[in-house]
């Protein structure tokens, strides 16, 4: 297909509807959607996972797979209807017109393919190219998407490279042959804060430089006020606002749109003055969808009578906005400029004596140079270097940083399931370091309990949820009788707040919220004092992750239990925690209270840490840093400092002190310490990252 | 990567010497000895003269020193006794009687290069068993090229477009193939295409289509010397669509996984075409797994081989196994077992080696 000048809209979304026909029934999973995306927009897709937006997406691409059929609607593209395409014209849009970028980069690259040749392939297809011309190409989309050395890389299979790596290059594919629309599904779930800032910051200047048109899915709000004009809200498979995103994020008219607000935790939030307000019940299944309003089971403006009548709601506009519309039949009446009316306010826990102590915890790990032929040669990785902590009964400690930083490393030396190389662990003064969980006591393993962070996979599909607590009742030695046991079940039960007949019901029956809350009440069966929280709501939901979050803060007030929540996620971490604990490959570089963490002075990895997490509030300004390269590998750590590759400081401190020497752990507050060589005036030059610009 | 082999080598020796012990010890039970010094003497021997004729060759000595002499670490048996006429006379294990005394080698086992002889054949067995396994060598290779490139080519198609009427009738059918043993195939191939009565031939003789008197030749025993599609059609069809089914159904799972990845996805939406799509991106990943089962095939193979060519009366490797086992010829069964051990575990080496190349993931940097 030929360039052509066409000046409409890049893409026509009108009143799609998406179905997937199963053997026995027909399951409807996008209704009524219309979408425009003009020249050079970008526009972001947004709802919980199963709303439909990827479904969209793949809609376009006419890709719905053999079950999956457009029944209603139309899709345009510059002008085009794309469902009226035969295949051989619909091969020459994709990959040339319309690109895609992929959630999972590892899974959307073919492994035993080199780089250069999946690249290479895009325009030799397409355009004809010769196999070096496409070389050529492909070497400076490498280039252009900031990949260091893009010779080797067009030489190396996808293991070789890091996530961030592989995720620069499917972007690099997608941008071969300049194509008019991008469609991105949630590009950097899978990836680390600060690689995800480098990757969107890239993703927004190539937009720019090429022009590209883009639908950005994601679920998350803040990413997509970073990178998006416009903003589409979907929920159960319907569009239900649409606006530009100082509209949608300032004035929003949805229900929905407002309870996802208040579910996120935004800077300002708090556990205890101000909780997160979680949207009450599940997202209905498909071919469970009420009648009326799809979101109004759930909706605190319900009108029985008049939201739940059988037919569909369809959107209307917003008056004075532009192009700004809710599928909504009350918006104009509900007050949106209300306040929040506050669920009671909560009184913190008494933070108490000392629970756990860690003083010089080390881990090393020997792995051989080369798993499968093994040879002789060993290389040591320092997952965990001079770790020292105290936490106190009743505290929540968080413990922050990316992935290879050594936080499950440290969560698993805690648990038992490995043993410490050096220092040592106290718990009620008792050394736990040395011993690994089968010879440790039960009362040692009931007080240890972990939460962890994919409910799907750590409960047993074939057993019901009732008998797998009772199952961690035996073994903590709770209970005489079965009945007894079963009785403390349902109470564990109730606890966690889910109806007591869930306790005959399969795993599989379960939504990923209740999952989670099935794996608290198992972390809880024994009293834990202590409890590990191993990113326990990042699988889930956000509506579900507010829920989740309130009731682990809510546990640990009525038990005064220690817990140790470890996450990536800082907004979540600012709003419940009470200390923090920055974690770098295997080091701890920040240990402080959570306001002495956000506030400067920083240490340089906490800044651009902070810097890297996309808010979801406009009035938010934020210090921009973005950090080049990727996390080193703990097998090979740089000398000096670690964080020295990537520090944007690094130029301050005198010396080359950085390169050279590990800095020595400093005091700058009461129950503040730092890990870095920079002096104590430039520590004090550091501005806030993050700023509520005045209204 | 010659490290990696060195070391597989060594464990494949120790794994080849434990394997072998076993066969020893079995066929080295006294119940079989004493078969062995009837079948050689004679039936109706008293247990004393069962005992007699055994002693002297070392036949009662301690199972150790029976394997180390046969493995040529320990020295050969020498019994000094008297023939017949009652003159001294001296019997070895490495020697005969008229072997002059400053000739007589002390050890003579497999490690000297010396198999021992066959009761069955009256030969060497090294030179009997480098002949079967020459000829048995030719049937396989004939067997490996027919049945890899049908395999991987019916797997292939089938699992490229998972459930349609392609992958249906190819699934049925490497089913049907995989369910029926050499012995029913082979029995059905021979009275339905090497009959002169029954069958499709005396029908194509009467058409005047073929000159002899059926399609193709129910025995294969000239094919040892002279193969030709005639004689050896049959034998290698057997065989290899036995075999067949298994490895295309395990090609047919890894094709169809393949085809649902990420990547798989990826390429179609970049606009690569269906065919490409196939060649290009699914084939190599797929073939990752069914290379494993190929090579674990060979051995499976080596089973199918005794069947097909006792019943083609192929005089192969098979062929011979079946008449040392039959025949209690012990030091036969022997060579025949350590080789097919040694058979097994050279594949299952290459087998490693194999996926290492195909698999980028895990190639040595």
């Amino acid at each position: 297909m030929t360039e052509q000048d066409y000046d409409g809209p890049i893409l026509e979304i009108d009143q799609l509807s998406i179905s997937f026909f199963t053997r026995l029934r027909e399951i409807p999973a996008v209704m009524d959607f219309s979408v425009t995306v003009q020249p050079g927009e970008a526009v972001g897709l947004v709802g919980e996972s199963g709303c439909g937006k990827s479904t969209v997406a793949l809609g376009v691409m006419q890709d719905l797979g053999k079950n999956g059929r457009v029944v209603g609607g139309s899709i345009k593209f510059k002008g085009q209807d794309l469902g009226q395409m035969s295949m051989e014209e619909l091969r020459n849009i994709r990959g040339s017109e319309i690109a895609m970028i992929y959630q999972e980069p590892m899974a959307s690259l073919n492994p035993a393919m080199k780089i250069g040749k999946q690249l290479m392939e895009v325009p030799m297809i397409h355009q004809n190219m010769s196999q070096s011309d496409a070389y050529d190409r492909a070497l400076q989309v490498v280039t252009d998407v900031k990949l260091p050395d893009p010779k080797r890389i067009l030489n190396s299979y996808p293991h070789q490279l890091s996530g961030g790596q592989q995720q620069r290059i499917v972007i690099a594919m997608a941008l071969m042959s300049e194509p008019s629309l991008l469609i991105l599904d949630e590009p950097t779930t899978a990836l680390d804060v600060t690689v995800e800032a480098a990757v969107v910051e890239l993703v927004k200047d190539l937009g720019k430089k090429y022009g590209t048109s883009m639908l950005f899915i994601s679920h998350n709000l803040g990413l997509v006020l970073e990178t998006c004009d416009r903003i589409c809200v979907m929920y159960s498979g319907e569009a239900v606002e649409t606006g530009s995103i100082e509209d949608v994020f300032d004035k929003m008219q949805h229900p929905y749109t407002q309870a996802l607000f208040r579910s996120i935790p935004l800077p300002g939030a708090d556990k205890n003055a101000r909780p997160l307000v979680a949207i009450p019940g599940n997202f209905p299944l498909p071919h469970e969808r009420p009648n009326g309003c799809n979101f109004g089971p759930r909706c605190d403006y319900f009108e029985a009578g008049r939201c739940d009548e059988d037919t569909r709601i369809r959107m209307a506009p917003v008056e004075g906005d532009d192009r700004h519309a809710s599928r909504c039949l009350k918006f104009n009446e509900i007050d949106w400029a209300a306040p929040l009316a506050l669920a009671q306010t909560k009184t913190k826990g008494e933070i108490g004596e000392v629970v756990l102590s860690m003083k010089n915890l080390k881990k090393y790990y020997e792995v051989a140079a080369n798993a499968m032929f093994g040879g002789g040669e060993t290389k040591v990785v320092k997952a965990n270097e001079t770790l020292s902590f105290e936490a106190r009964e009743s505290e929540t400690l968080a413990i922050v940083g990316e992935s290879g930083c050594g936080k499950s490393t440290f969560a698993k030396v805690l648990m038992g399931l490995e043993t410490a190389t050096e220092g040592t662990i106290t718990m009620n003064g008792k050394d736990i370091q040395d011993v690994p969980i089968e010879s440790r006591d039960t009362k040692t393993i009931a007080d240890v309990q972990m939460v962890f962070q994919n409910p799907f996979d750590t409960l047993n599909p074939s057993m019901t949820v009732g008998r797998q607590i009772i199952r961690a009742l035996e073994i903590f030695k709770i209970g005489n009788t079965e009945a007894e046991r079963r009785q403390r079940m349902l109470e564990l039960l109730d606890l966690v707040k889910l109806p007591r007949e869930f306790a005959d019901r399969m795993p599989r029956q379960l939504s990923g919220g209740q999952k989670q809350r099935v794996g608290i009440a198992r972390a809880f069966a024994g009293d834990a004092r202590i409890v590990v929280a191993d990113e326990p709501v990042s699988a889930l939901d956000v509506s579900v992750q507010a829920a989740v979050t309130d009731l682990l803060m809510e546990i640990q007030r009525e038990h005064k239990t220690t817990l140790l929540f470890i996450s990536h996620d800082l907004s979540i971490v600012r709003y419940l925690s009470d200390r923090v604990m920055v974690m770098y490959l295997g080091h701890v570089v920040e240990l402080g209270t959570t306001d002495q963490v956000f506030s400067p002075p920083y240490h340089p990895y906490t800044e651009a840490l902070l810097s890297a997490v996309p808010i979801a509030d406009t009035s938010i300004q934020k210090k921009h840093i973005v950090l080049e390269g990727d996390i080193p590998s703990a097998m090979n750590p740089p000398p000096g400092c670690p964080f020295q590759t990537r520090c944007g400081w690094k130029s301050q401190v005198p010396n080359g002190l950085c390169d050279k020497e590990v800095p020595p752990v400093r005091q700058l507050a009461e129950g503040h310490q730092v890990k870095c060589h920079l002096s104590d005036e430039k520590l004090a030059e550091m501005e806030p990252v993050i700023k509520i610009a005045a209204e | 990567m010659g490290l990696f082999i060195l070391r597989r080598l060594g464990v494949m020796l120790l794994t080849a010497l434990c394997l072998t012990f076993i066969v020893f010890f079995l066929t080295n039970l006294y119940p079989n000895l004493e078969k062995l010094a009837k079948t050689q003497g004679n039936f109706r021997m008293s247990d004393a003269e069962v005992a007699s004729y055994l002693e002297p060759r070392g036949y009662l000595d301690p199972m150790p020193v029976k394997f180390g002499r046969w493995l040529g670490v320990v020295p050969g048996w020498v019994t000094e006794g008297t023939d017949s006429d009652g003159n001294p006379r001296v019997t070895g294990r490495c020697f005969t009687t008229n072997t002059p005394d400053e000739e007589r080698p002390t050890f003579c086992g497999v490690l000297q290069g010396d198999w021992g002889s066959s009761t069955v054949f009256k030969d060497e067995v090294s030179n009997i068993v480098s002949v079967r396994l020459a000829a048995t060598g030719k049937l396989m290779g004939m067997v490996l090229l027919v049945m890899i490139p049908m395999a991987l080519i019916v797997g292939v198609l089938a699992g490229m477009r998972e459930g349609s009427k392609m992958d249906r009738s190819l699934s049925t059918f490497s089913i049907a193939t995989t369910a029926t043993p050499e012995y029913v195939s082979g029995v059905i191939f021979i009275a339905f295409l090497a009959s002169s009565k029954n069958g499709i031939s005396p029908w194509l003789v009467e058409m005047g289509w073929i000159d002899g008197k059926t399609l193709f030749l129910g025995s294969a025993t000239k094919a040892v010397a002279d193969a030709s599609f005639w004689n050896f059609f049959l034998p290698v069809m057997t065989i290899s669509l036995y075999g067949m089914g298994y490895i295309a159904r395990m090609t047919r799972a890894s094709m169809t996984e393949v085809m649902t990845a990420q990547y798989i996805r990826t390429a179609r939406l970049k606009g690569v075409d269906f065919r490409d799509i196939v060649i290009k991106h699914a084939l190599r990943n797929a073939l990752i797994a069914p290379f494993t089962v190929i090579m674990l095939q060979v051995p499976w193979l080596l089973n199918g081989v005794v069947i097909v060519e006792t019943l083609f009366n192929y005089k192969g490797f098979g062929w011979l196994l079946v008449q040392a086992a039959a025949n209690n010829d012990i030091e036969l069964l022997l060579a025949v077992s350590v080789v097919s051990v040694i058979v097994v575990l050279i594949t299952q080496l290459i087998s490693d080696i194999g996926y290492v190349f195909l698999n980028p993931r895990i190639r040595i940097s």
